[in-house]
């Protein structure tokens, strides 16, 4: 009888709000940088033994798998950023009246995007010879 | 009713959430503010190093602030990795020996990481 019963925290019964996204993603986002820190060590390690080992680093951000990776992480860094921000400035207390909340959202998300398009716009016109 | 003469924080020690207190929520934070400014400059680097060769690129690393910033990026993102993780491990997993197997796991992998990449700092500048 008690399965027949629905569940905490009767997800089907809401409507999506930012407020769940921006949680949600903050999440997600935070599992995908912390495998791309293993990224980040590769590359270190990379440089640390030799030109051979880093040009295969290089190869692999090059490579289309590799650039769509990397445009992922960037996106989640800015996302992880500016909403981790937003926690930071709510552990003090401020930021919590409705209007506000929702529009904070609004702004990480929208932000995040933004912020994800000026790192990439650097590195259109930077190109590279790594 | 027995008398109690034990504290109340002598009874919480040790159980429930009070096994460690805010510990987890103060490091969590403390390890985000210093990655607001070290995540920042984590991109400008990644950004230099686009156009550089790689004699320039380890030259970059290998200059002392870049090599203490890039140690003190590394130990932050790597335990708020471990902290961020651990989380999402308590929430979702509900066996309890994958659940211990999995929070042992994430502990190595995170110090492994951490330690891997800041000894590879270390080489980079001291040109070993």
């Amino acid at each position: 009888m008690a399965a027949a019963r629905p569940l905490s925290p009767h997800l089907s019964v809401y409507r999506w709000q930012i407020q769940m996204v921006t949680s949600i993603v903050h999440r997600a986002t935070g599992i995908a940088l912390s495998v791309g820190l293993l990224l980040v060590a590769w590359a270190l390690i990379a440089l640390a033994s030799g030109p051979d080992a880093f040009a295969d680093v290089a190869a692999f951000g090059r490579s289309w798998i590799g650039t769509i990776l990397l445009i992922g992480w960037t996106w989640s860094l800015a996302f992880h950023f500016l909403n981790g921000i937003r926690h930071l400035w709510q552990d003090l207390g401020i930021g919590y009246a409705i209007g506000t909340f929702v529009r904070a959202g609004w702004i990480v998300m929208i932000g995040s995007f933004v912020l994800t398009a000026l790192v990439w716009a650097c590195v259109l016109t930077r190109g590279g010879a790594a | 009713m027995t008398r109690q003469f034990r504290t109340p924080m002598k009874i919480a020690n040790g159980l429930g959430s009070a096994r460690a207190g805010a510990h987890h929520f103060m490091v969590q934070r403390i390890t985000a503010v210093a990655l607001i400014a070290l995540g920042l400059w984590i991109v400008w680097i990644a950004l230099e190093m686009l156009h550089m060769d790689y004699a320039a690129a380890r030259a970059l690393i290998a200059k002392p602030w870049n090599a203490v910033l890039m140690i003190a990026f590394l130990i932050a993102s790597f335990w708020h990795a471990q902290l961020g993780l651990q989380v999402v491990i308590e929430d979702y997993v509900h066996a309890k020996g994958l659940e211990l197997a999995s929070q042992i796991a994430i502990k190595f992998a995170c110090f492994l990481g951490a330690a891997a990449s800041v000894l590879a700092v270390i080489r980079i500048a001291l040109g070993t």
